[in-house]
């Protein structure tokens, strides 16, 4: 296999991700593809299924320490969340609290829930998010990594809000709604979803950076996600009070400024990024240097 | 089908006494006497779609009622009702990052929930995808009124995205309650807890609903026993019994 | 969907002693390989599950070609295809039996 600089995390699938972001041959799967733990509904619509349901979950180490780890695999029904895949997600955290791991990593590749499976998978995402609470408040890290092709939407976003920190790539976005949703159902006026640059502007991983929607930005490889979660791990917020309102004030204060803009570049100018139009097109390290001069990126709010 | 209560109705039956709950610009928020104590009211009403500054008003209620129960000593409990669309789906909004703010609402309602104030939501009419997930779902146990209709997508929606006709889709969810709008498939997957009474006072029945409480998140539990989920609860306790190494 | 299942007798075992693996992800024109060591060594099972209906003598082609080039003895292959190309199916099969042998 080719050393973890290298490979690319956008165009891994989960599996790939997974064995090299670990220590090597650390990964133990539970629940693996030779259970055949397939989707029940998906047959019902004249759809293949996948032996592990489009999502990988298991234990294994980073540098070291014992860590549990889901990974999404956005390629298989968009990443979405069906009843199995959102079982496997919920039933590892659960094991978290009593196996108390050093983090819970989440490896998202969403586009939120699976059709098919609605309410199955929305009832699912409420119950991560609950286990994520939980988790956190016993002191384990909940640590959300964003630079796969199907982002984290929906109620993927969601769940990514509700980790303690986030590490994102340029090709990362992260939303509710995604562009052709929006468009879908206000038009392209409001947003025209064939517009690349204008996704990338408004949930792309820069933007979510600069404006501390995102605690990391990390190059598109293997090797700096893994970087990126064993710092985050380190720096994680309480899930308290204390947490909640600074992040309480956080988002108000964004709003409170920001909230006349129509466009990221906008939002970044206000920042004081002295030529905002330049951010897309920039290095990760130039990229990376510009965010260090914005205070309002990092904060334990989260 | 008889039409389903109005906010006005729900809170005349939960607050005989009166109450100070309004609602601005669709956003519920207020309080009321309550079994002694008080119980605290924050919700979406009039089908209104969830967005930035709404998210935060609702957090900030949560907060202030964490922040009340500190000083009190004790944690009133906290009804989150709603009538909502889905999440205000706009550039602007997912601009200012709703994913955050979404996720701030119902992390404060799971952060009352573990200081030990009851939290319980209750669907009287529509509500949808982030909105839903962010609020009723947020909660403890969440208690439905007839009529409620919450869903994550409606089916001329679903017959777009997954290419079937709509007649057949209409069939489907006849028998299969896992992708189906309305209460009737909420409540089989789990996600819904009970179905509330209209006719006999509120009050009485979310007390109940309150000592009765489960220990913890059972939904996958009762998506087993009722069908609507067959699956997700053996799924989990699975990763969980080879995450012992048992 | 369609399911379709292939069984042939192999001369010999594949070599190696890795139980199971994966490869390939289900999408469209894409496909999913599952590959254990179950059966007997004489044995090979290809089980399909193909989001395609009507090309089971294309399957069986691309199977018994596989067979006879990789000699896959012991083996119970599944497969989830999204609609992939002869072409694909030939190369993740021999992708998985590759791992098989590590």
């Amino acid at each position: 296999m080719a050393a973890a600089d290298a490979v690319s995390w956008y165009e891994a699938s989960a599996r790939q991700r997974v064995a090299a972001f670990l220590d090597a041959d650390s990964f133990e799967e539970f629940v693996d593809p030779t259970e055949r733990a397939m989707s029940p509904h998906l047959p019902l619509f004249e759809l293949p299924r996948a032996f592990d349901d489009g999502i990988v979950v298991g234990r294994g180490r980073l540098d070291g320490r014992p860590v549990l780890v889901a990974a999404q695999e956005g390629r298989f029904m968009g990443g979405a969340f069906g009843e199995v895949h959102g079982a496997k997600l919920v039933g590892l955290l659960r094991a978290a609290l009593d196996g108390k791991p050093s983090a819970v990593l989440i490896l998202f590749d969403t586009g939120g829930v699976r059709l098919q499976e609605a309410n199955a998978g929305e009832t699912a995402i409420a119950e991560a998010m609950r286990a994520i609470a939980e988790v956190r408040a016993a002191g384990i890290p909940v640590i959300g990594l964003i630079g796969g092709r199907a982002g984290a939407y929906g109620g993927g976003g969601l769940i990514a809000g509700t980790c303690a920190r986030l590490a994102v790539s340029e090709g990362g976005r992260i939303s509710v709604s995604g562009p052709e949703v929006i468009e879908t159902n206000r038009g392209a006026e409001e947003f025209d979803s064939r517009d690349r640059a204008l996704v990338w502007r408004t949930m792309g991983g820069k933007h979510r950076r600069l404006t501390g929607g995102a605690d990391a930005y990390v190059a598109d490889t293997v090797a700096a996600f893994r970087e990126a979660a064993l710092d985050l791990i380190g720096r994680a917020p309480a899930f308290d009070r204390a947490t909640l309102e600074a992040e309480q004030a956080r988002l108000e204060a964004r709003i409170a400024r920001f909230g006349d803009c129509r466009d990221g570049a906008e939002i970044w100018a206000r920042l004081g990024i002295n030529d905002p139009d330049a951010v897309p097109a920039m290095t990760d390290a130039a990229f990376l240097e510009t965010a260090a001069g914005v205070p309002e990126a990092s904060h334990d709010a989260r | 089908m008889p039409g389903k209560m109005t906010l006005d109705q729900i809170l005349a039956s939960l607050f005989p006494a009166g109450h100070s709950v309004g609602v601005t610009d669709g956003l519920i928020t207020g309080e009321g006497p309550f079994g002694g104590g008080r119980l605290v009211v924050v919700g979406l009403d009039g089908d209104t779609p969830l967005g930035v500054e709404g998210a935060l008003v609702l957090s900030r209620a949560v907060l202030d009622a964490i922040k009340a129960g500190e000083s009190a000593g004790s944690r009133a409990p906290i009804l989150v009702a709603v009538d909502s669309d889905s999440q205000r789906m706009s550039r602007r909004d997912e601009l200012l990052g709703l994913y955050e703010c979404l996720a701030h609402l119902a992390k404060t309602l799971l952060l009352a929930d573990r200081l030990g104030h009851p939290t319980v939501g209750l669907i009287y009419g529509h509500s949808a995808a982030g909105a839903f997930i962010a609020t009723a779902l947020a909660t403890r146990v969440l208690a439905a009124l007839p009529g409620a209709h919450p869903s994550v997508m409606d089916l001329p929606s679903v017959a777009r995205v997954t290419k079937l006709p709509l007649d057949r889709l209409e069939a489907m969810a006849t028998s299969t309650p896992v992708f189906a709008p309305g209460l009737d498939n909420m409540v089989a997957t789990g996600a819904v807890h009970a179905v509330l009474d209209p006719a006999q006072p509120l009050d009485g029945q979310l007390s109940a609903l309150i000592a009765d409480l489960p220990a913890g998140d059972i939904r996958d539990r009762l998506g087993r026993a009722r069908g609507g989920r067959p699956v997700a609860q053996a799924i989990a306790e699975r990763v969980v019994r080879q995450a012992r190494g048992g | 969907m369609e399911s379709l299942t292939f069984r042939h007798t192999i001369q010999k075992p594949l070599p190696g002693t890795k139980r199971a693996a994966i490869t390939g992800v289900v999408a469209s024109g894409n496909l999913e390989v599952l590959l254990e060591r179950v059966l007997p060594p004489d044995a090979c099972e290809v089980a399909v599950e193909t989001a395609i209906n009507g090309y089971g003598d294309v399957w069986e082609a691309v199977v018994a070609d596989f067979v006879a080039r990789a000699q896959p003895g012991g083996l119970r292959i599944s497969i989830n295809d999204g609609g992939a190309r002869p072409d694909t199916v030939s190369l993740r099969l021999l992708q998985g039996v590759r791992l098989m042998e590590a």
